[in-house]
Parts: C-alpha cells; structure tokens; sequence
C-alpha cells in the first residue's frame, strides 16, 4: 500500500470542499487536524483511503476529508468498512464512530469486527453523551449522571471501550485526548501501520451537551498527575516531576512515589504493548481516576493474522486444488447427462 | 433379474417419502429423482420437512416429507396426490394420507406399528379403521426386522443396521417404477469411498427391498418413458443452487468479483453455504454477526466495486430494510435474495409463501423505489439471479429477487446453459474524460449515475444516507429533495425500458385471464392446460418482473372478460394491480397454509368463475 514516489501530501490535501459544521469549540476539530496531519505523513496515495461512518455527530467526518467517504446508517459503520476492507484489501480504511453508534446501536458490529481483526482503523469519538439529538446519556455516561432521558441520574454501569476490545480479543487498543493533536497523531499513525483491527478511543469533549467531562483528568494544570502516556519500553512513570509511578502489588496496580517506601525507578513496571497476554493491558485500560492516572498512549499492540489476509490465501488455495476455474467448468460438473 | 411380469406404462406418477426426520426421507427421495433423471424422465421435486432437526421420534409434527412427480411428459409441478406413499411410522401415514390418491398405494415398515407409535401419531384406535387404510393397497412390509436379518452377517451396531431402513425402501420402490439400482450404488461407493462397510451394508439393504417386492408381487412394475425433452446436457438443480449460480454468472459476465454478505436463515441457507463452497471461483463469503450486517457488509463491498449481495428470508428481509433504503440513496448496486416462507414473524420457516410481496415492493422509509423480481421455478431461479445482479449492476440501483422455500429446495432437470450465450454485463464505471467527477451525475437515458470506485485516483468523493446535491454535497434544500427524490423513482421505473412482454399462455383474448406471480406457476399453468383442454376459454399470465413492470399489461387484461390472481398471501399483488391498474376487476384465489397450490383447487376455484 505504502508507495514512495507519491508526491509528498500535506495536512491540506486532505481538507474537502465542504464547510466543517461541528459547533465552535468541538473536540472534533482537533481530531480531523491530528488525523489529516497523519495521513499526510503515512506515503499512501489519497486515492486510497475510504473513511466510513455511521450516525452521530463525529460521523460527519467522512465530508470533511478529500477522500473517499461513506456515510452510513446508525451503529452500522463497522460492518460498512469491513465489507469495504475484504472486497478491496489494498485501502487504507477508517472507521468515524462514537460512543453510543459504536457502543449502544452498534455494539454487535463492533465486537464482532475486533473479533475478526480487519485491518480497520476505528476512531471512536467518546464523550459520554448523545450529542446530535440534543443531551442524552449514552453507554459511556458515568453511573449517576443527570441528562434528558435520565433526569434523575442514570442506574446503568458504563461500558469501558478498553475491556470490550480486550474482551472481544482484540489486538490493538489506544487512547487519547481530543486536544492532544501530538500524542493523537502518533498514535494514527501507528494505529494504520498496525495489521488488523485498530480502536482508538478518543476523549472527546463535547462542548454543549457535557462540557467538562474529562477536564477532571485532562485540564492543562491537573493532566500530568491524572494521566499516564504508555510508552513502548518505557517505565510506566508520570507527574509533574515524572516521579509517580505503577508497580504490580499483588494481582493490582498500584500508584507508589519514587523514593517513598524505599521505590526506586527499577521497581516501576515496563509498558509493553506486544504482550500477547492482554493481563496488565487490561489493567491499564481500565484504570479510573481518582485511584489511578487514566492511561494514555498505545495500551495494547500486538501482531495477529487479519481476516481479508486469510480470505485472500484461503482462495488461492481452494484454486490451486480446485478442478473447477470458470462458470462453465461448475455448469458441466457433477452428475450431469444428455439427452 | 426379475422374472417376466407385466409393465404397466404410465404418463406420470407421484412419489411421496415419508418418515421421522431422522428416518433420511429427504436423501431417499433425492436419490430417487436422480435416478428418475438418468432415465430421461422429467420431474419436480418438493421437499417438505419439520422446522426441528429431531422433532419429537413418532410424532405428526416430526414428519419428514420428500415428494417427487415424475413423468414421460413435461412436469410443472410436484403433483397434488401421491400415487404411492412410502410411510416408515403411523405418523408418516396420519400426516400424508390426505395427500394420497385414493386407491393408490401405502408401503409401510410393518415393525414400526407398535401401539406405542400408533398412539404417539395420534390414532384414537385402529389406523387401518381411522384412516380407512383398506381403502388403498397397503403393502406391510416389516422393514425394520428384514434389515436386521439381511445384514446380521456384517458385524454392525444396531443403530446402524436400522439407518439402511430408507434403502430398503428405496429398493422396494425402485422394483415398483422398473428401475436398475445401480446409479444408487455409485453414489454409496462414492459417498462412503473410506467406509467399506456401509457401502455394503447400504447395498444389500437396497437389495434386499428390491427382492422383496418382487417376491411379493405386490403390484405390477410401472414403466415411465423418457420425456421429449429438448436435446442437450442436463443437470439436476434446486432453487437455491440456480439462484447462487445465476449470481456467479453474472458475476463473471460483469468481471466483477462476488461478494456475499450473509446471516443464516431458513429457506434461504442454502445459496450461502453454496457461494461460501465456490471460493475457487474467487467468491468472497462473509458469514455475518446478524442480517444488518450481512447487507452492511455487502453495501460496503459494493461500494469498493464488488458484486455485492445478500441472501435472507422474510423476518431478514425486515432487519435489512434501513440498509436497503441506504443503497436507495446511495445509489449502490446490490442484489438481496428474499427466499420467501410463512410468516409474519418467525411464522413457518421451513414452510412456503409468497407474503413478502408488499414488504418487498414498500417496506422501508421514505419514497423508496427498488426494482422488484421473482423466480417462477427452481431452474429459471438462475436467469433471474442474473437478471437481478445485471439490473443492479447497469442501473445502480437495489434488486430484490424473491423466491420461495417451495422454489428453494425443489429441484428439476435443467438443461446447462452455455456462458456464452448469456449478455454481457456493462457496469457504468465514472470514465477519466469526465473528471471532476460528479457523484450523482446521471445517464441521461438509464437516469443512472456512475461507478467510481475507491482506490481510482482523482475520484475521491463522498457518498451517504443524508439527501445530497447531485455534486454530493449535503443539503436540506426543498426543492433539491424533490428534485433527487423524483430522479431516484425515475430511475427504477426506466428499467422498465428492457423489461421483457408477458407472454400469454393459451389463446390471448378469453373469458378468464388467470394472473400469478413467483412460484405458483407450475400449480396455475398445470390448472389452466386442464381447463384449456375441456374447452374452456382461460390463459394464464405469469409476472416475473413486479417493479417496473412489462409494458404490455393493459392490452393482455383488456382482453379477458375476468380476471383472477393467484397467490400464496391474501391478495398482495391483487392490490398492486388495483393500484398500478385501477380500471380493471380482480378476483382472487389466495391461499395461506405454507403449502403450495394444489392443480385441483386453482381448477375449481376457476370454473366457479367460468
């Protein structure tokens, strides 16, 4: 896919003709500038990339990038790629959801595509709100929180889109913050390099329906003792002065301080992405604040077959042994007779 | 062989097997009809099986049908009454013998009318009282206890010995109709090639029937004589087969790949387990997580340039209905099979119907045109397969192709069409001299756009479900919706434009036009003949194509001084004509049983009428 001689692209190449309709002050902003800048930096010609999606706000995306789009049905976005992705496996593809498209309307799609691992790159936009019909609470929102539909607070456990990727077997889980468009492009790109089902979760604020959702962890002054940014090889460390850190305490995380109770940086835990394993992954993906930073960064990266790759070597085989190489080869085989 | 005994000839005849589902009623009869079709015989076949894989053992419910009419004629129909009913339990008996010819013959497996069974299908007492049993020529044969004995030697478990029951049935019939056994036994030394021993085991089962009714003389062997049939190379095909191999062919007219996007579902299995078995032939089968994402899956690889398709039955059909509307609006080709069964809801899955007519034509949000096919038997399920993907492909547009479980799993002799004498398939690629390339510029003749597909440099665009200018912008402008939305019907209705005449079978002017569609045209043409034939002024006219359709409609019905459509629903295509053809008077002949017509009932049905 990748091809040397394509005439370097710019962020701008990438910009359609159509006005960006998202309210003032939209995390998506950020998310389609990271994500131009990506693409621009990957060497794929832009007549191959299609980015799909499916209904809510963050799934106008597809009109706001000179490429080919598809704007699908509700929740269905997943299913949409991946027929793209086996009919034609030599795009790049991209998959625009949120919270409630790909986790509510949408969740059997979605399991189903990290299952398979087709080499989608799934962008998921969460802010723990309906946004496009107006302030309802999605699968996302926090336990308790007060919206529309639940105008006493909500009674329903949130999902984790972390643990349902672990949990549906999937090979590649990263997070990021809307307004971090540094660590953000990073991040796509790897998630496109990466062979099979990509998600990354977006924290992603949505300015009229549930301003501030993630401010608690992601707000400039509170961020770097909130937040974690994984790094391949790395010692899982954060803070202010890069002094706290994640130890293995029994079968737990644990946040301990550099130098309290005798810690030193050897007894902090290594990130590793490639583990097979998802254990410590899970762990990490999972991690809430106030007991835990929320993880950041690329939590789970591990190689695995795709499926478009094993229907492609699948076929060819079946040909190699087969009698059968044309339609009027299948007519006249069998039990057949004249007359 | 056989020693000399009078052949009686015969013009057609009708065989129907029966027993538990687990009895293999439905290999017995399809060996059968294999048979039949290396004698050159033409015949139909019509499968009718429980819904449960193991309904409870012994029960009406749990009875396993497999009907064959075969005959020296042509044959449109697997025939109303059996001539002879094969019966392996009392249940088999309580189930068929109101579809037993009067006089006709019974074979049953003596041992299995054991008061338990007999209680267990339901008889209050005696079936022979119950039933009027002596009113037929029952042949008791103790099946089960002459399998045991004739393969003692063989060193096999019971069960086992007891599964060869069917052959001996088989063999029993196969002396009955004057048949050598041996395109049988090629298909036991080919079937169990690495299990010598049920080769044998099968083969002296069927042996063993085809003596015993020879010693017992119980009838005089039938003779059917080869059929005039067109010369040429044959093949036997069901419905489902044809419809997953007219796919195939279009596809390779098209030069285009095949995609299948697909969600189990009874009747309608079959075409997808099929096109998942032709990976040789480059298929690309996805088994998906649920209907939605079958046709989602399909849109998509529509939308890279595939011969995307799905395949389902009715409740499907339902769970598929917003994805249609996205291929509306998107303009995407995409065929979807609808095999239809008794419904609505999860109805009769494994029982036939033609009620998905109105969901088909108008089941979905919005003025939402899609063209509309149906399939009139299991071998021109293949040209209307074709027809559907070479519409969708030409026109950009959805097709439904309906079916039914009666088409599906019913199988005739077909005769081999050759690839080269099938059209070629244009599909209307965005050409390089047109750029920039306009998403919903239109053919000015089809009113179709054009195909540009993902990975063709300079094309890029956006397509969707929001209402689009034609250069594919979003808009909610007025007068722009009506605008598209009239285009969109336009389109649909100028497929018409090569859309074939309905023929008239029978004189084209009378005093009752019989109208179907779909897969009641054996039952009606059949009906139609028989009246033609006492004298009756009666044609009969059958719809393949429901949307758009033919241009000749008003000049056929204009000349009949009655009309009466035929349909497996309550009048669904009676209240599309009323609709397309107000001027004109419908009667009805409907029925909703999840059974097929009966020839009879169409004819007397009709002579009310006459």
């Amino acid at each position: 896919m990748e091809d040397n001689n394509t005439n370097r692209l710019s962020p701008k190449d990438f910009k359609s003709d159509q006005e960006v309709r998202w309210c003032p002050g939209c995390g998506d902003h950020a998310v389609l500038n990271a994500v131009q800048k990506a693409l621009s930096e990957l060497g794929i010609p832009k007549e191959k990339f299609a980015f799909i999606s499916g209904i809510g706000c963050s799934s106008r995306f597809p009109y706001y990038m000179n490429t080919f789009g598809f704007h699908g049905i509700h929740g269905r976005a997943s299913a949409i790629a991946s027929g793209v992705k086996i009919a034609n496996p030599d795009l790049s593809v991209w998959q625009i959801t949120g919270d409630g498209d790909a986790l509510a309307i949408g969740g059997n799609h979605f399991i189903h595509v990290v299952r398979r691992n087709i080499d989608i790159n799934i962008i998921l936009f969460n802010n723990e709100i309906y946004g496009l019909t107006k302030g309802q609470y999605s699968p996302t929102s926090e336990k308790g929180l007060v919206t529309k539909t639940s105008p006493f607070g909500t009674i329903e456990e949130p999902f984790s889109v972390g643990e349902l990727v672990i949990g549906a077997r999937g090979k590649f889980f990263a997070r990021t913050v809307d307004a971090n468009v540094t660590l953000s492009t990073q991040i796509y790109i790897e998630a496109a390099r990466h062979k099979g089902a990509s998600v990354i979760e977006v924290l992603q604020n949505c300015v009229i329906f549930n301003d501030g959702i993630h401010e608690k962890v992601t707000a400039k002054e509170v961020r770097d003792d909130r937040t974690i940014i994984l790094k391949q090889g790395e010692p899982m460390l954060f803070g202010k002065e890069n002094d706290r850190g994640l130890i293995l305490d029994g079968l737990k995380l644990k946040v301990v301080k550099l130098g309290e109770g005798g810690i030193k940086e050897k007894d902090i835990l290594i990130h590793d992405a490639t583990e097979q394993n998802p254990g410590i992954q899970y762990m990490l993906a999972n991690m809430r604040y106030p007991e835990y930073p929320v993880a950041l960064g690329i939590i789970r990266s591990v190689p695995g077959p795709t499926y478009e790759a094993e229907l492609e070597n699948q076929i060819e085989q079946v040909r190699s042994k087969s009698k059968i190489s044309c339609m009027d080869e299948l007519l006249n085989s069998g039990s057949v007779w004249e007359v | 062989m056989r020693k000399k005994c009078t052949v009686i000839e015969k013009e057609d005849v009708v065989i129907r097997f029966s027993g538990d589902s687990g009895d293999g009623m439905q290999l017995t009869g399809t060996l059968f009809s294999e048979t039949a079709a290396l004698y050159g015989n033409d015949f139909t076949t019509f499968p009718d099986y429980p819904a449960e894989i193991r309904a409870p053992q012994g029960t009406v419910g749990g009875v396993s049908g497999f009907q064959v009419h075969l005959g020296h004629s042509v044959i449109y129909t697997p025939g109303d009454y059996a001539d002879v009913l094969v019966a392996m339990n009392p249940a088999a008996i309580r189930a068929n013998i109101k579809w037993t010819k009067f006089g006709g013959t019974i074979i049953i497996d003596k041992d299995n009318f054991t008061e338990k069974n007999i209680e267990k299908a339901g008889y209050k007492s005696d079936p022979m009282v119950e039933d009027n049993l002596d009113q037929f020529n029952l042949i008791e044969a103790p099946i089960s206890s002459m399998v045991k004995e004739a393969l003692l030697k063989l060193n096999l478990d019971p069960k086992t010995i007891l599964r060869t029951k069917n052959m001996f049935a088989l063999g029993m019939v196969y002396w009955l109709f004057d048949r050598k056994l041996k395109y049988t036994e090629q298909y036991f030394e080919k079937k169990f090639s690495k299990k010598p021993e049920l080769v044998e085991a099968n083969k002296i089962a069927l042996r063993a029937g085809y003596y015993y009714a020879e010693t017992i003389e119980a009838l005089a062997p039938i003779r059917i004589n080869p059929a005039p049939i067109a010369k040429g190379r044959y093949r036997n095909i069901s419905g489902n087969t044809a419809t997953a191999w007219g796919l195939l062919a279009a596809a390779e007219k098209a030069g285009l790949e095949l995609y299948i996007g697909s969600y189990p579902i009874t009747p309608a299995t079959g075409i997808l387990e099929e096109l998942a078995a032709r990976k040789d032939l480059g298929v690309k089968s996805f088994q998906a997580e649920d209907e939605i994402a079958g046709i989602c899956t399909a849109l998509g690889a529509s939308f890279a340039g595939n011969l995307a398709v799905t395949s389902t039955s009715g409740p499907g059909l339902a769970l598929k209905s917003e994805a249609i509307g996205l291929a509306v609006m998107a303009e995407l080709p995409i065929v979807i099979v609808d095999v239809q069964r008794g419904g609505p809801s999860t109805g009769l899955p494994t029982k036939t119907e033609q009620s998905d007519l109105l969901q088909a034509l108008f089941g979905r949000n919005g003025e939402s045109p899609v063209v509309v096919l149906a399939a009139s038997t299991p071998t021109d399920c293949f040209q209307y397969a074709f027809e559907a993907a070479r519409i969708a492909v030409e026109h950009m547009t959805p097709v439904i192709l309906l079916t039914d479980g009666y088409l599906a799993n019913g199988t005739e002799p077909w005769r081999i069409p050759s690839m080269k004498d099938l059209p070629d398939i244009h599909p209307p690629y965005a050409s390089d001299q047109d750029l920039p390339y306009v998403p919903y510029k239109r053919d000015s003749e089809k009113m179709s756009r054009f195909w540009a597909i993902p990975g063709t440099p300079n094309m890029e665009h956006r397509i969707g479900g929001l209402e689009k200018t034609v250069k594919g912008t979003v808009s909610y402008v007025p007068e722009n919706h009506e605008l598209m939305v009239n285009m969109r019907e336009q389109k649909v209705a100028r497929v018409a434009a090569k859309v074939p005449d309905l023929t008239v079978s029978g004189e084209e002017s009378g005093d009752l036009l019989v109208v179907g569609w779909g897969g009641s045209y054996g039952y009606r043409v059949m009906a139609v003949k028989e009246l033609q034939a006492e004298g009756y002024k009666i044609s009969n006219v059958t719809f393949n194509y429901i949307n758009p359709l033919p241009g000749n409609v008003r000049d056929i019905f204009s000349k009949f001084k009655k009309i009466v459509v035929c349909e497996l629903n309550l009048g669904q295509f009676a209240s599309y004509l009323r609709m397309k053809y107000p001027e004109f008077h419908y009667e009805q002949i409907t029925k909703v049983q999840g059974l097929p017509f009966t020839i009879s009932e169409i004819k007397e049905k009709c002579l009310k009428l006459l």
